[in-house]
């Protein structure tokens, strides 16, 4: 794997202890290259969103180990000590609702992370810009998230996951509120983005619609994932 | 990096403002209760300043004549005026009570501080030390001079009790520690009004007198009529007001006095404390314990308005955790709001309180520093009542962002 990209290894998490202990994972394995794409996919309890918050250093695995770019990030404990810059600068996130910040117009809300990072606001503003014409939404960027319809405002969410250019976006169901052709214009400027900016994108979903545009489907169930070929057709 | 805080108050400015308006009620109403007594200490200073006595004599063991009644003869004043650093020495009465403007057609009752004065002339203890209209008491029957808060306008006709005045002088903010207006007459009138009885009170007193053997005896003419003059006359006032003289002390005067003449006798420094800390003690206390309750009501407010807003936002919260957003800016927001909410809060009661405070019967002192007070009082009670609502912000999993 190049300096981008990420890589777990053998992940596991345990909530509770003794009689009342759930294994939510048993072992995850999993890498996803810069630019790649992939989806996971299972059935509601399999472990996806628990995946996803130790992915997203959001709640701590029990074992394991997880490699973002060359850098350890967890090997049986963090190796990280401030998580919360870890996430603001290393990871990108892409919700299932855009949970756009409803007083911040859209460039700002974009912006925000570079700001929390410390970058001015000038700059901040310009590179948030930059990002919002390229998913072609710089005309909306003076608008308020309640302005947009549906599609806009998740591809403002996916400027400000990806405005920070981290090496990976954890895309939690992102397509989920919008129709078919909207969903499949999602993955596909994500596709775009994970190319043009290198960037590993994992989307979690259970969307029919988008599952067969991966070349790569990570299958979680039971705590335990499969990986598999999928059609790929949503990229090339 | 962008004000979180700001943004937020600009989206919502609504509700901004209207809780903001509903709070800086309440904090006009602190403001006025705080101007109410700062209006009663006021009172008492200016009934101690406009009296233009240095000493108050008065009977022994009362602590008169604001405070409780008290009683001397009238030609008391004769020995103290003798008495060594004695400039002046002027009989004085003071009684509250219900005098009726006379002249209007429908009767009205105005509460007021009769004040009888010597007639020494103005300048005198005791007189009004200034006018706004007309002139001072010139006749030494039947003329009065009243405070502007009287309501009543010169040449009014008032009746205190038998009598008719006719008002040919205003003056202001002469005051009773009460905040009654006062009214000014001469003092024979005034120790009438005190003791004089009415028509049939009187009547049935020589009655009573006529029929008592030890006063009607055949064999000792002019008796009756003696006891009868002495029981229709009044030879008492409530005070004398003493001036002293240049170079002698309040307090060397006032101990010969004390020993000689057996009286009670206050500097200024005394009076001054029986009237704020003695006759206003508990309304002040009263109005201490309302400022108390309607400050708690207020953090209160602030408290459940800032919980509720970010409870609003705990979704927004989490998200924002979730990227990357430090506690402390966070935390930076929440307060940043609720103390916007107390600025806002405290400029609506600042100018209701300046608006409101010329309405009360009663006179409001808005003294510049407790609005001060009251500003980073608002302000610290605006950052207490926000921490509840940071604590719970600060307890929100980022996760939360995530589903699952």
């Amino acid at each position: 794997m190049t300096g981008r990209g990420i890589r777990i290894e053998g992940l596991k998490k345990r909530y509770g202890s003794g009689d009342t202990a759930v294994d939510a994972l048993k072992g995850v394995d999993m890498e996803v290259a810069p630019g790649e794409v992939v989806g996971l996919v299972g059935p509601s309890g399999s472990g996806k969103s628990t995946l996803l918050k130790c992915l997203g250093a959001v709640i701590e695995p029990t074992a394991g180990r997880m490699t973002l770019g060359n850098e350890v990030i967890y090997d049986d404990g963090w190796k990280i000590r401030d998580l919360r810059a870890l996430r603001r600068d290393k990871i990108g996130f892409v919700f299932q609702a855009p949970y756009l910040i409803p007083f911040l117009d859209v460039t700002d809300n974009v912006a925000l992370l570079p700001m929390l990072a410390g970058e001015p606001n000038g700059k901040a503003r310009q590179r948030a810009l930059e990002l919002l014409t390229a998913l072609d939404v710089q005309h909306r960027a003076k608008a308020m998230p309640s302005q947009l319809s549906g599609g806009e405002q998740q591809r403002v969410a996916i400027a400000r996951g990806l405005v920070n250019r981290p090496p990976v976006i954890l895309a939690d169901e992102p397509t989920a509120p919008l129709d078919s052709v909207r969903a499949l214009a999602v993955i596909r400027i994500l596709g775009d983005m994970a190319k043009r900016y290198q960037t590993a994108v994992i989307v979690v979903t259970h969307d029919e619609k988008i599952i067969p545009t991966f070349k790569r489907i990570y299958h979680i169930r039971d705590g335990v994932t499969h990986e598999e070929a999928g059609e790929g057709r949503g990229f090339d | 990096m962008i004000s979180l805080a700001g943004r937020d108050i600009l989206h919502a400015w609504g509700k901004f403002v209207f809780t903001g308006i509903g709070l800086g009620l309440l904090i006009g109403v602190t403001l006025v209760m705080a101007g109410v007594y700062r209006g009663m200490i006021d009172d008492a200073m200016v009934l101690l300043d406009n009296s233009g006595a240095d000493l108050w004599v008065v009977q022994k063991d009362t602590q008169g004549p604001y405070a409780e009644s008290s009683s001397l003869y009238d030609d008391t004043w004769r020995g103290i005026a003798a008495m060594p650093g004695v400039a002046s020495a002027n009989n004085i009465t003071y009684l509250t009570m219900q005098v009726r403007a006379a002249n209007h057609g429908q009767p009205r009752d105005v509460r007021a501080m009769v004040v009888g004065i010597a007639p020494d002339g103005p300048g005198s203890a005791g007189w009004p030390p200034y006018l706004v209209a007309g002139r001072q008491i010139t006749r030494s029957h039947y003329e009065a001079v009243a405070d502007i808060a009287s309501g009543f306008k010169l040449g009014d006709t008032l009746q205190i009790r038998r009598n008719r005045y006719t008002v040919v002088g205003l003056t202001r903010r002469m005051v009773s520690s009460n905040g009654d207006p006062m009214v000014f007459i001469p003092l024979k009138d005034a120790q009438q009004a005190q003791f004089l009885k009415d028509n049939e009170a009187i009547l049935q007193q020589r009655r009573r007198a006529t029929e008592n053997p030890a006063f009607n005896r055949p064999g000792v003419p002019g008796l009756l009529d003696a006891i009868i003059a002495s029981q229709s006359t009044n030879n008492y006032v409530n005070a004398v007001l003493v001036r002293i003289k240049p170079g002698y002390t309040a307090d060397e005067v006032a101990a010969p006095i004390r020993r000689w003449k057996r009286l009670t006798v206050f500097t200024r420094a005394q009076m001054q404390d029986i009237l704020v800390n003695k006759l206003i003690a508990t309304a002040s206390k009263q109005i201490g314990m309302f400022m108390v309750i309607l400050a708690i009501v207020s953090a209160a407010i602030v408290a459940f308005i800032i919980y509720t807003l970010t409870m609003d936002k705990i979704r927004e919260i989490a998200v924002l955790k979730l990227i990357g957003t430090r506690n402390r800016t966070i935390a930076a927001m929440i307060m940043q709001q609720a103390l916007a909410l107390g600025l806002i809060g405290f400029a609506v009661g600042k100018i209701t309180a300046t608006f409101a405070a010329p309405l009360f019967p009663k006179f409001v002192l808005l003294m510049p520093g407790d609005s001060i007070a009251g500003f980073f009082a608002v302000m610290v009670i605006c950052a207490l009542a926000s921490l509840v609502a940071i604590r719970m912000a600060l307890k929100v999993d980022p996760a939360e962002a995530i589903g699952g």
